[in-house]
């Protein structure tokens, strides 16, 4: 039972980085990022070649991938979302540009990383007991990688000068533009940013899990059920979105099928938006 | 200004342009129903390629008109499943004949969409595109941990193939085991096509179309001038529901055999795409787009693992360069006729 609790928060705290991206491009942008999980993907396959194949330290593997996912954000915001935003009618063809960037990102990685399970040893070895519960060494290093993400994420949204600009726009974007804020700008920072913060859980994760090329669909549809169920755009209701999924499948991996606990969390999620349309968090819309 | 223009030009070229229409859609279903059949009669591959493309417009056909009440749905992928496992069941388990299984599929798929409609149908924008996305994983999961009654992995297979069908002995459609199963199935498709496209077609240039429009603008608008909106947009996602069922069913039958993953996230965006490929304006958008894009994936087919880098970035290309879809193409020259008779 202890233990459950422990793997819930060590895998809330890695989804939150997950759904903090995601809300983040979809309140900047208000795209919805179909690519998402395939940047996950991408993150976890960069930490494993860097580890695997060149033998370089984690921390350079860590680097090298959140600095990869946060350029293919740049510019996949520069080269596509900018151009669609601008001269399509309807806002579900940034969704559809997203599906179409997930699919080359996953056939890129199939191509580059093949199509095998990669797996990682852990980054550091040994196991921490506390109050009775095994931890491994290598799940609490992550654990304390992704915990000062988060603050720092945080920290940089309420107390820096770029951070305020990003709440502002996504609370209204005209009026932002009004006061002098230079929106493509930092439309590309909220871009980069989600990418790179999707590209951490993966490269973190991947050290936990294996990764393979074909998990970026379930990985987005994981982010977005965090989203939703903690209310899309709030960067609060993603971290307990996170969360709250992360006890759900623990635990329901813990004592049911894995099939089965999926399709009641589907079901579950389902029943609460339609009693609570916006989340636990979110404002009600129109 | 334009608009006085474009009435002038209709007044006076109205009779031309139906009897144009006419002739283009007699010489397309000449084409499709003998040219076709009988050219490729011998190449089964080519003969499947357009079976299935016309069975995915049909299925498209269905998301597209939750389009027109302005819901981005991602969930049809769901109701081909409910559909195909509907026929599954009932032709493996009771024994019941296929041509009262088709129907009876898409009577049952659109039900569970009314179900599911009444709660989910309050969301919108993304957030329906979400609620929809994760309704085809949960119904996928649904099916995979469904026991015996569903197979589970595997799935269910030796479906039986359509019997005959006949009226005081007279007989109405073969045994498809004793005819050529491919040009059998083919015209199946084609008919179910057609029978579609004309029921959508009907139904957007109707009052009820009409009334999803304006939904697609603003509900509370439209509630405000006295439409039911709850009742409303609940039928069009019904009547979708029902297309994608009756898709599902065909596609059951056609493989004899159906397993959860036979229609996924994947398919559920895609039944999107060519919508919009097609143009989302344009009852025939989905059939084009379909077409176009299933006959090219399958022509990409000798590129083999680039197959789908380069569908992707065909489908990136194509929300750049044309985001309101094919037949939109058409506008710029209408703009320049409309011009030339202004001067």
């Amino acid at each position: 039972m202890e233990q459950v609790i422990v793997n819930s928060l060590i895998l809330g705290m890695n989804y939150a980085l997950i759904a903090l991206g995601l809300t983040l491009i979809f309140a900047i942008m208000n795209v919805l990022n179909f690519a998402h999980g395939q940047m996950y993907v991408l993150g976890g396959f960069i930490t494993y070649y860097a580890l695997q194949v060149l033998h370089l330290p984690f921390v350079v593997g860590l680097v090298a991938s959140v600095v990869v996912l946060v350029l293919v954000g740049l510019l996949s915001e520069r080269l596509l979302f900018r151009r669609a935003i601008r001269v399509s009618t309807r806002e579900e063809s940034t969704m559809l540009l997203a599906a179409g960037l997930a699919l080359l990102l996953e056939s890129l990685i199939l191509l580059f990383f093949g199509e095998k399970q990669r797996g990682m040893p852990p980054i550091i070895s040994g196991v921490y007991q506390v109050f009775g519960v095994y931890i491994p060494a290598g799940r609490a290093f992550v654990f304390a990688i992704a915990l000062a993400s988060l603050i720092g994420f945080v920290t940089f949204m309420q107390f820096t000068r770029p951070g305020r600009a990003l709440r502002a726009i996504a609370q209204d974007k005209e009026v932002t533009a009004l006061q002098g804020v230079n929106i493509n700008r930092y439309g590309a920072l909220g871009f980069g940013l989600g990418a790179g913060l999707t590209g951490l859980a993966g490269s973190l994760l991947a050290t936990i899990f294996a990764v393979n090329s074909g998990l970026g669909t379930a990985v987005s549809i994981k982010a977005f059920i965090m989203v939703m169920l903690g209310g899309a755009g709030v960067v609060s209701g993603a971290i307990a979105g996170a969360f709250v999924l992360g006890f759900l499948e623990s635990f329901g991996y813990a004592y049911m099928p894995g099939s089965v606990t999926y399709m009641l969390i589907f079901a579950g999620m389902i029943i609460f938006l339609v009693f609570r349309p916006q989340g636990i968090m979110g404002k009600p819309w129109g | 200004m334009s608009s006085v223009a474009k009435g002038t030009r209709r007044g006076v070229g109205a009779p031309n342009r139906a009897v144009s229409i006419r002739i283009v859609l007699g010489v397309f279903l000449i084409v499709y129903l003998i040219v076709l059949p009988s050219y490729f009669a011998e190449s089964r591959y080519i003969l499947r390629v357009i079976t299935t493309a016309s069975v995915l417009s049909f299925i498209s056909l269905g998301v597209w008109l939750t389009f027109t009440i302005g819901r981005i749905n991602i969930g049809q992928g769901a109701f081909a499943l409910i559909g195909g496992y509907a026929t599954a069941i009932l032709s493996t388990k009771f024994g019941v004949s296929f041509w009262v299984c088709l129907p009876l599929s898409g009577l049952i798929a659109g039900l569970t969409g009314i179900i599911f409609g009444l709660g989910i149908l309050r969301l919108k924008g993304v957030y329906f595109a979400m609620i929809t996305l994760s309704l085809t994983e949960a119904v996928r999961l649904g099916f995979l941990s469904g026991g015996d009654f569903t197979g589970g992995a595997p799935g269910i297979s030796n479906i039986p193939l359509p019997d005959e069908l006949g009226l005081f002995g007279i007989t109405l459609i073969p045994d498809f085991g004793k005819v050529d199963t491919h040009i059998a199935f083919y015209y199946l498709a084609a008919v179910l096509l057609i029978l579609g496209l004309a029921v959508i077609w009907r139904i957007s240039s109707s009052r009820l179309g009409w009334i999803f429009k304006s939904l697609q603008q603003d509900e509370e608008l439209s509630r405000s001038v006295g439409i039911n909106v709850a009742r409303y947009r609940v039928m069009a996602y019904a009547i979708c529901c029902f297309y994608g069922g009756i898709g599902g069913a065909f596609f059951t039958v056609s493989q004899q055999s159906i397993y959860p993953s036979v229609f996924g996230v994947l398919d559920s965006l895609f039944f999107i795409l060519y919508c919009f490929l097609g143009g989302l304006a344009f009852v025939a958008g989905p059939i084009v787009g379909a077409f176009l894009l299933f006959i090219l994936f399958e022509l990409l087919h000798e590129f083999q693992q680039y197959q789908q880098l380069i569908y992707s970035l065909l489908m990136i290309s194509i929300m750049l360069w044309l985001p309101n879809g094919l037949l939109s193409l058409r506008l710029p020259a209408a703009f320049w006729r409309s011009r030339n008779i202004r001067d």
